[in-house]
């Protein structure tokens, strides 16, 4: 079975390592700050003992006062998995770092966000829309597109 | 006298034969080696995440069905698998064995249909495709029996499955298995061991391993890279840690490879239909009580099944209302396509057309 590890040891590791990073926890996500998301993600990816090397997935959600990103990450050599938020706020453009640089699997991801959710991600090599049209106004997976 | 020669972009897509659906390319050949690929997608975009968000739990079901067109079941299983989750709803095990006879019996003819079109983009013009066809044909007899429908299912119910099977679906089930491997030795008869397929599929299109675990590539695709992951063994759900299979790797994660470990799959999954259709248990088909504008509680969870095309897993957001707040398709076939470039470039147009046949996509899952 893989095993999720519990969000409260994952805080405590990654506030080890950056102090403050991660904000709150529950029993299986971890908040971290927007600006400390590189970092953080390059430490989970490094450090032997945790080894994310697999990005499973990376969902974005609106909810209308703020944007939430959810990374789910995966260990195959260890079978365990841990979830990573962070929060992005503002509806002109949002924007994070993009984590294109430590898995290559957030390339077409990122891109999806930025066409439906209209989150800009940071250090993306080719942030263009991939779904709709270049030219289309708005992003609709936004609460307030109603298109 | 020397020749001046210069880069080409031509236009593969979105309407062609050989691209598995609506997916346009632009390929920029250097003669006739690939030396760019920009990919384009959006032709069959839906807006199937935000229609989602104002259908109730139940009606989503339906939304699911459309997104891999060709494997209804395994959608479906995600798609009921995250809202019980969510829900905190309980399965009865005889729903549980049926879930996963259908979801192996899909598993086998989406293969069934990725080597026909592998076998046609090769160039054995329909003849392979045929071949396959027919035992699809058969499964696909079965499916209507069970839910009468034989493409976009609806099959699976948040807490179980539409309805008990009737009389005669288990001796046909029966049949079907037993005749099925003779068919496959056939086929495989044909293809494994040709020198053309060889040829043209051995060490092209190669993924090394560390490549693809960095590009969130899953399923057949990952397995034949030789790493050893399949959600029913590293994480199994339903009942498949009370079954025995095998999980076939590849080598080096070239075209042959993806072939080949897509072909063995089938041979597993047919151990799988027959263990389930010995043991399946007495009992009921779907949890009584679940009601039809089913209710969530705040909150969110994810859900993945090991899909014939790779891991397929949906993200579901509730706000307490009868229509999820937002419905996230995590599409085994979209993330696939990250490594696109790096495994064409340098190859020729033919190369292009079989290695990405091989990668198995559907582009109702890539654009949703």
């Amino acid at each position: 079975m893989t095993k999720a590890l519990a969000g409260g040891d994952v805080a405590q590791r990654i506030n080890e390592a950056f102090p403050d990073a991660a904000t709150r926890h529950d029993l299986t996500n971890v908040w971290i700050s927007p600006d400390s998301l590189l970092s953080v993600a390059q430490f989970l990816y490094e450090t032997p003992d945790l080894d994310f090397s697999f990005l499973t997935a990376l969902t974005a959600v609106d909810y209308v006062e703020e944007f939430e990103l959810v990374y789910q990450l995966l260990s195959m050599k260890k079978n365990h998995s841990a979830i990573l938020r962070t929060r992005c706020y503002g509806r002109e453009e949002p924007t994070v770092s993009s984590v294109t640089s430590i898995w290559q699997g957030a390339d077409l991801q990122e891109r999806e966000i930025w066409d439906l959710m209209g989150i800009r991600f940071e250090g993306h090599p080719n942030l263009k829309r991939i779904l709709l049209w270049e030219g289309f106004p708005g992003h609709p997976l936004r609460k307030d597109f109603l298109g | 006298m020397a020749i001046r020669t210069e880069p080409v972009t031509i236009n593969l897509g979105p309407q062609h034969p050989s691209t598995h659906g609506v997916f346009r390319l632009r390929v920029t050949f250097d003669g006739e080696v690939v030396i760019d690929v920009e990919p384009v997608f959006g032709y069959l975009h839906r807006g199937t995440e935000k229609l989602a968000e104002s259908r109730s739990y139940v009606q989503v079901v339906t939304l699911t069905d459309r997104l891999d067109y060709v494997a209804s079941m395994s959608n479906n299983l995600a798609y009921v698998r995250a809202v019980e989750k969510l829900a905190g709803i309980e399965v009865p095990e005889r729903a549980m064995y049926l879930r996963v006879i259908s979801a192996e019996l899909q598993r086998i003819a989406s293969h069934l249909m990725a080597t026909g079109f592998l076998l046609n983009d090769l160039g054995a013009f329909a003849t392979p495709l045929m071949y396959c066809f027919r035992e699809r044909e058969r499964i696909l007899d079965l499916f209507e029996m069970l839910c009468g429908a034989r493409i976009t299912l609806s099959y699976m119910r948040p807490g179980g499955v539409y309805q008990e099977p009737p009389e005669d679906f288990w001796p046909a089930l029966d049949i079907f298995v037993e005749e099925l491997p003779g068919y496959i030795d056939e086929l495989e008869g044909l293809i494994t061991d040709n020198e053309i397929v060889l040829a043209r599929t051995r060490n092209v299109g190669v993924l090394s391993a560390e490549q693809a675990i960095n590009a969130s590539i899953t399923g057949p695709m990952l397995r034949a890279t030789s790493v050893r992951w399949d959600l029913r063994k590293a994480d199994p759900y339903e009942v498949y840690d009370k079954l025995e299979f095998e999980v076939p790797i590849g080598a080096t994660g070239d075209t042959f490879d993806r072939y080949l470990v897509r072909i063995l799959e089938i041979r597993e999954s047919i151990k799988i239909v027959q263990q389930a259709a010995r043991e399946i248990p007495d009992g009921l088909a779907r949890t009584p009580g679940v009601p039809f504008n089913v209710r969530p509680p705040k909150g969110d969870a994810y859900a993945a099944v090991e899909g014939p095309k790779g891991e397929l897993g949906f993200f579901l957001v509730s706000d307490g209302g009868i229509a999820p707040y937002r419905c996230k398709i995590r599409a085994p076939s979209y993330i696939n396509l990250t490594a696109l470039r790096e495994m064409l470039v340098g190859w020729k147009m033919a190369d292009l057309i079989t290695i990405f046949g091989s990668i198995d996509v559907i582009m109702g899952e890539v654009d949703r």
